[in-house]
């Protein structure tokens, strides 16, 4: 009974998002504000339609009700509750009825804190998402529905893929989602903004905090999958470049660009029409990468092919979403301008060069990403592109990429002056290029790769320094600490941001520079030094799980005869599939994880073991949580509320000025 | 410089920096492309010589063994139709198991063993390495040899 009432309820919503895209864009062109009236209901009913939805199909899940087909496939009647509620997005049909229950919260979220826009603008805005929302709707009610009955139902559950069976796992994909969809209120926003024509600062701002919001989720999710295959995968590689991971990172590379046009467009009104094409380009990427992802192309071209109704469907709503936008884009963006000038030496042109190459590096790995699926789907053979090809081709991108952000902040609008910016950055420079030498000679292990990684993590963090400083001489207040206090919270957003790059550089060339791994036999009483510290296999014992029976090692760990610590490493068999898995123990620290997992068991009780030690590992996951730290303290910006609140009153010209010479 | 001027020297900056990506990007994309052959393929004597490839099919049943260091393995891959033999030092990955699929990368050495550097695990909900699941596909359809017992296909 509960199952249908979630059928139903994804039915009632699909007929709310008709009315909702349809009605408010066509009073919005008319000019008929009770159809524009329409949006808002429409769309807070639409949420609690889904909400409802999904709440059938967890219960149905916290039920262990086998008689629908999709718990049966994902769960296990061992499954613990909090594993069987994460089911509901284990595989295809509830990760999208999980897209569009975000979708959703979105969209209400849109309705709660868009009072201060004009009724056009929101009512374009929900009828934008609304449409979204309609074909995903669409999707699962045609070839998707997660609450498909299974008759007779089945004795018990297929269980979920223990792989799945792990926190960092249960928050992944709500994460990821929350960005992916998050960049659909900017897509949303710039298609209403095509829409209407008028496409100005006020535009910029509005869309601003909703795209730096998605940003810092998508960080966030995209951190949390890479911390989980770094751990549960038991190879200690925090990054494949694995089609499913590009597919995250292509919308954050197009989502990072777009943050940064859309500060020009906000503050200086230029780039507008290429901001736009950036948030329709961050979308469909969102988009392209729940295609790949949950379509089943990456596993199998030709399997896709044979069994084409879900792949065609989301093919189809792809092609019509951005070819849509596109053209509406084309046909429209002539209107919106171009926006004010700049010389080539000023902050315009600076977050121009950090956007071309942004964009530049999400090309390279989408081309990577796709081209061995072209070929295949053409039947010209199979390749694969490596790891080997991104690294060299994400180094010489990001590297000019790097040095522009730390002279952006410290650039003028408009124009700026070579020689004195020159001068302002000397020390910075030559404090990052003697410290980036030294440093890998003083830890023994100079390599080219190891100094520049340093160079442009400690060349962030010195600009940072010197930025932070000019900034506080330029405003008022007596002692440091008030002012400190007077710097705007997207100043600090900012900083912490880049930061957090550097941060996340440090942990990517230090790894990279000084890890070290070893796939070693050992028989029970033998040790293994590694890193400086001396493992000690002392056997493994038989131990139950819930859903699993494991065998776990224990390994003691020693550093210059002095006890350090104790780890556990486990081999796991899942019961319900028989399928085996490794979890690795790690023992985490600020300047060095050490990670040991279990291999096969020999004879005499002896394992192949492996054993890493990875220093500053940690750093990468760290400077991601920067980032994203960054980016709420940017968005909690009194700027932004004050647009909240009075949005109508115009504020004074002459604290505008002001405020925007010290921005 | 004249807003004109201004204007054609970014558009120039901007495309210049375009083509350095470009040819970046294909040069680093021609060198490091890995194809994958099927073990009928191998034994027909299609594989690029010392480059990396990769090699796909099913591990051969009872073919797995280990040596004494307990970390050199040699097993068979098979397409159903030819076999090639492979060497791999190192831990192999969960899912790799006898009679079931699994990919390696890696390179022929002159007495027609494959010596691989890596053997695949593929971390979805598909525990089939699609390329394998391939190899036997093709091999089947070849007609060399079919039984459906064999076909491993995912759940």
């Amino acid at each position: 009974m509960i199952p249908e009432i979630g059928h139903f309820a994804l039915i009632l919503a699909l007929c709310v998002a008709v009315v909702q895209s349809s009605l408010p864009i066509y009073g919005a062109a008319v000019g008929n504000s009770a159809l524009m009236a329409v949006a808002k209901p429409a769309a807070r009913g639409q949420f609690l339609l889904v909400l409802i939805a999904f709440c059938s199909l967890g219960y149905a899940f916290a039920d262990k009700d086998f008689s629908v087909l999709y718990v049966a496939a994902t769960s296990n009647s061992q499954l613990p509750l909090h594993y069987r509620l994460a089911a509901i997005w284990g595989a295809h049909e509830g990760s999208l009825l999980l897209w569009t229950f975000i979708l959703t919260i979105w969209m209400f979220a849109v309705t709660l804190f868009s009072t201060h826009l004009p009724d056009t603008m929101r009512s374009r805005i929900l009828g934008v998402m609304g449409l979204v929302s309609m074909g995903f709707l669409l999707f699962m009610l045609t070839v998707s529905n997660p609450f498909e009955r299974l008759i007779p139902a089945a004795a018990d559950g297929r269980d979920l893929n223990p792989l799945l069976q792990d926190p960092g796992m249960v928050m992944h994909p709500p994460m990821l989602y929350m960005g992916y969809v998050g960049f659909s209120v900017a897509f949303a926003f710039a298609i209403a903004a095509l829409l209407g024509g008028n496409l100005d600062a006020a535009w910029a701002r509005w869309s601003r905090p909703w795209t730096t919001v998605a940003w810092c989720f998508l960080t966030i999710g995209i951190a949390l999958g890479s911390g989980w295959a770094y751990y549960e995968l038991g190879w200690g590689g925090w990054w494949f470049w694995d089609p499913v991971e590009n597919a995250s990172f292509m919308p954050w590379l197009a989502g990072t660009a777009l943050i940064h046009s859309l500060a020009v467009t906000d503050k200086r009104g230029g780039f507008k029409v290429w901001t736009v094409l950036l948030a329709i380009m961050a979308f469909s990427l969102s988009l392209l990468g729940t295609f790949l992802v949950r379509s089943g192309v990456l596993t199998s071209v030709h399997a896709f092919a044979t069994d084409p109704k879900r792949g065609l469907f989301i093919l189809a709503f792809l092609a019509v979403v951005i070819g849509g936008s596109l053209v509406l884009y084309a046909w429209r963006a002539p209107r919106v301008g171009l926006g004010g000038g700049f010389s080539l030496v000023s902050r315009e042109a600076m977050l121009l060069g950090n956007n071309v190459l942004l964009v530049a590096a999400m090309g390279s790995v989408l081309l990577g990403t796709l081209y061995p699926l072209f070929l295949d789907a053409l039947d010209l053979g199979k390749i694969s592109v490596g790891p080997p090809y991104f690294d060299s081709v994400f180094a010489p991108l990001m590297t000019p990429a790097i040095f522009l952000m730390g002279i952006g902040p410290l650039v003028q609008w408009k124009k700026a002056d070579m020689p004195d910016l020159a001068k302002r950055l000397r020390w910075a420079f030559g404090v990052s290029l003697v410290t980036a030498l030294a440093l890998p000679i003083i830890l023994g292990n100079w390599t080219p790769l190891l100094s520049l990684g340093l160079l442009l993590a400690i060349w962030i963090v010195t600009t940072a320094l010197v930025s932070l400083r000019e900034r506080l001489a330029h405003v008022e207040g007596s002692g440091l600490m008030a002012r400190l206090m007077m710097v705007s919270r997207s100043y600090w957003g900012m900083l912490l941001a880049h930061c957090g790059i550097a941060v996340f550089i440090v942990g990517v060339t230090m790894v990279k520079g000084f890890e070290t791994e070893q796939d070693v036999r050992m028989n029970v009483g033998e040790t293994a030094t590694i890193g400086g510290y001396t493992f000690r296999f002392d056997g493994a014992q038989d131990v139950m799980g819930p859903n699993y029976t494991a065998a776990r090692g224990t390994f003691h760990v020693s550093q210059d005869g002095r006890d350090a610590t104790m780890m556990y490493p486990e081999k796991r068999r899942y019961t319900a599939q028989n399928q085996v898995m490794t979890e690795a123990a790690i023992d985490s620290g600020l300047l060095r994880d050490l990670y040991v997992s279990l291999g096969e068991p020999l004879d005499d009780g002896a394992w192949s073991v492996r054993l890493y030690y990875k220093p500053f590992v940690d750093w990468i996951w760290g400077g991601c949580l920067i980032m994203a730290l960054g980016g709420v303290l940017a968005v909690s910006d009194r700027r932004y509320r004050l647009a909240w609140r009075r949005e109508a009153q115009d504020v004074p010209a002459a604290t505008r000025t002001a405020r925007r010479k010290v921005a | 410089m004249k807003p004109r001027q201004k204007r054609f020297a970014i558009i120039g900056l901007g495309l210049l920096v375009l083509a350095v990506a470009t040819a970046l990007v294909l040069n680093a994309f021609q060198s490091n492309l890995v194809f994958f052959f099927t073990p009928t393929q191998v034994a027909n004597g299609e594989v690029p010589k010392g480059r990396s490839f990769r090699i796909g099919g099913m591990v051969e049943d009872g073919s797995l063994t280990r040596e004494g260091d307990g970390l050199t393995v040699h097993f068979v891959v098979t397409d159903m139709a030819k076999r090639v033999p492979v060497t791999y030092k190192g831990i192999l990955p969960d899912l790799f198991k006898e009679g079931k699929g699994a990919v390696a990368q890696g390179q022929l050495v002159a007495d027609g063993t494959f010596v691989a550097s890596e053997v695949l695990a593929k971390h979805d909900e598909n525990y089939m390495p699609p390329e394998a699941a391939e190899a036997l596909a093709k091999a089947k359809a070849s007609g060399a040899q079919s039984s459906n017992t064999l076909v491993v296909q995912p759940q």
